[in-house]
């Protein structure tokens, strides 16, 4: 090639778009809800499962998945755990402050493709549950096109567990089977106790008709494979979203590669089938 | 346009042409080795230089670039750096590792500001003229270059054939005045010399063909080459950071002295760093040595190769110089694999 030849693009991929904290809302002792609108006014056009860059000027950039669904029209839910600088300098910003937000970036739960009328099995473990809350809300907002739906969470105590008001409002729904557990309950813990994979075979999963979207640390997936195997869920079925360091978001930087594949281009959200030989997966 | 002939002091003459015209950097001695640098004068040209310590990359994806800056208020604006420059001088390795680099930041998302810079660069190669001593380009298909510059020179006795393959390189030739046409003797030692490459540019023996290097990877996952190899390694990246193929790097933002206003610049980063594949939280995703050094070579021979259609090595033997522990050989680490297929 030479430089004549070369394809040129206007667009910078690496320029944030200026955005504005809304409002903060406090969940755990590390997590804080933002909700968060760009400057422009105009959508950000995600899909469940996608993150975003985004941008604490003067401090960085970090991989952050987007907790609300596409249907919420007046910017985006982001959870946030204080973890890394980043982070922090988030969780310090006000109410009216500004971001900056790139993407949105990668792939997605498949909510548009074969999950439409399958049953689905949404599998959260600690801090999972923000990512796949985005398909969790697609679904139940457009309930008709999906079949029997199971959200399994588990949690390591109950103080991490995220958006409260809501698990107790799916507990309550008809058309939503959930079920939860904790690593190590505390003294006013009623519910189940025990690692999240106790709940797969209790759940009543067809494995016929169901889809897994599941999100949670990468030993979570090592045990829950093994559940789902043990009721016949093929591999085909089931997603997962695997975290690396996505940096640039584009495929450039390199940081976050699993073996041959790109976290932030060929995923975050991989179906298992795709990821069965690629030792640094899972 | 047609091969022409230059002869030394025509060649001169053209080269304080250039360097009057443009901003010229080309290989010079440093020390008992060779730098590109900023030209002065032809003289300090030496197209007869074995290898550079780092390769010409650092022009097209310089070591820190600024991509934007920022107010802490939220404002954020573009930064397209780059300026017209002649690279002088590149060996055909060094072509062939700028062409796969143009593939590799334009192919699926397009990094503009990559191709900002590289649109204003000119690439006069010159045929290796001495091998360096851990030279392996021939085994690796770019002990010469059919493409991927806007002239080539090759020194044939006392004489240079020049041709121009662009416009760009049309107008820097321009400036050497009416030139002859290239003799058909001249011509059939050019010949003569492309094939003699392939024989001086392999100092070190491959023994595969580079078409195999993705498959025989695909087999050696396991191998014990990998840690024992390893158990030497300091991490300290000096393989991946005079490499002309590694295009890794990380994004930082340095805030100005007024503390309002800032700039957000990458810079070059590698997979043998320890903290390459480390996330908030203080997990490492390679946190052995022995990960991060297979991951290098998977990067690069495999990887690369599945997803832009290149093996990211083009035999320079940069890395194998640089490298204190002496693990860094392609040649020597692929030939370990072969040994037990």
């Amino acid at each position: 090639m030479t430089a004549e030849a070369l394809i040129c693009s206007d667009k910078d991929l690496y320029l944030p778009q200026p955005a504005t904290v809304v409002s903060k809302t406090v969940l755990t002792a590390t997590e804080i809800l933002f909700h968060i609108r760009l400057d422009s006014g105009e959508e950000l056009k995600h899909m469940p499962g996608q993150f975003v860059e985004v941008t604490v000027p003067g401090v960085g950039e970090a991989p952050i998945s987007v907790s609300s669904s596409p249907d919420r029209k007046d910017g985006v839910e982001l959870v946030v755990r204080r973890a890394g600088r980043v982070t922090s300098a988030m969780h310090d910003r006000r109410c009216g402050e500004k971001l900056g937000i790139r993407g949105p970036f990668g792939t997605h739960y498949p909510v548009d493709g074969v999950m439409r009328g399958r049953d689905i099995v949404f599998i959260a473990g600690g801090i999972g549950l923000a990512p796949l809350r985005s398909a969790i809300h697609w679904v139940l907002n457009h309930r008709q096109d999906y079949g029997k739906v199971t959200v399994l969470y588990g949690t390591k105590s109950p103080a991490e567990r995220l958006f409260l008001d809501e698990l107790s409002d799916w507990s309550c729904r008809p058309d939503v089977t959930f079920m939860e557990t904790v690593d190590r309950a505390d003294a006013n813990w009623k519910g189940n106790v025990g690692v999240i994979t106790r709940l797969i075979p209790t759940a009543g999963i067809d494995a016929a008709r169901a889809v897994v979207a599941a999100c949670g640390p990468p030993i979570m997936y090592k045990f829950v494979m093994v559940s789902l195997y043990a009721i016949d869920v093929m591999d085909q079925s089931i997603y997962v979203s695997l975290e690396r360091r996505m940096k640039c978001g584009i495929g450039k930087c390199g940081h976050c590669q699993i073996n041959g594949l790109y976290a932030c281009t060929d995923g975050p959200v991989f179906n298992h089938a795709d990821i069965l030989g690629v030792q640094e997966a899972i | 346009m047609s091969p022409k002939k230059l002869s030394l002091p025509t060649m001169n003459d053209w080269v304080a042409a250039v360097i009057r015209e443009r901003r010229v950097f080309g290989p010079q001695a440093k020390g008992d080795r060779f730098a590109y640098d900023l030209l002065g004068c032809p003289a300090d040209l030496r197209l007869d230089h074995d290898v550079t310590i780092l390769p010409p990359k650092k022009y097209l994806m310089p070591p820190r670039e600024v991509l934007l800056t920022f107010t802490r208020s939220g404002k954020f604006e573009s930064v397209m750096e780059g300026e017209p420059l002649v690279l002088f001088g590149v060996h055909p390795y060094d072509v062939a590792a700028i062409a796969q680099m143009d593939r590799y930041f334009t192919q699926d998302n397009v990094d503009s500001h990559y191709v900002a810079r590289r649109k204003k660069v000119t690439i006069v190669a010159c045929d290796v003229q001495s091998a360096s001593e851990n030279v392996f380009a021939a085994c690796m298909g770019t002990a010469t270059v059919p493409d991927g510059f806007d002239v080539l020179l090759t020194l044939v006795g006392e004489t240079y054939v020049v041709e121009s393959r662009t416009a760009a390189g049309d107008a820097l030739l321009a400036l050497a005045g009416g030139l002859e046409d290239a003799d058909a003797v001249s011509l059939g030692r050019r010949e003569q010399l492309w094939m003699d490459a392939q024989k001086l540019l392999r100092r070190q023996n491959l023994r595969c063909q580079v078409e195999d290097l993705p498959g025989l990877l695909d087999r050696s996952y396991e191998h014990a080459a990998w840690r024992q190899k390893s158990e030497l390694c300091f991490s300290c990246g000096s393989c991946v950071m005079v490499c002309p193929s590694c295009f890794c790097f990380d994004v930082q933002d340095e805030v100005g002295w007024d503390l309002v206003s800032g700039e957000r610049r990458r810079q070059w980063d590698g997979c043998l760093l320890t903290q390459f594949a480390r996330v908030a939280g203080d997990h490492n995703f390679r946190k052995l040595r022995e990960e991060r050094y297979r991951h290098r070579f998977y990067r690069k021979g495999k990887y690369l190769h599945d997803r832009c259609g290149f093996v990211a090595c083009v035999g320079c033997g940069r890395c194998t110089t640089a490298c204190t522990s002496e693990i860094a050989s392609p040649v020597a680490l692929y030939n370990s694999l072969l040994e037990d297929q």
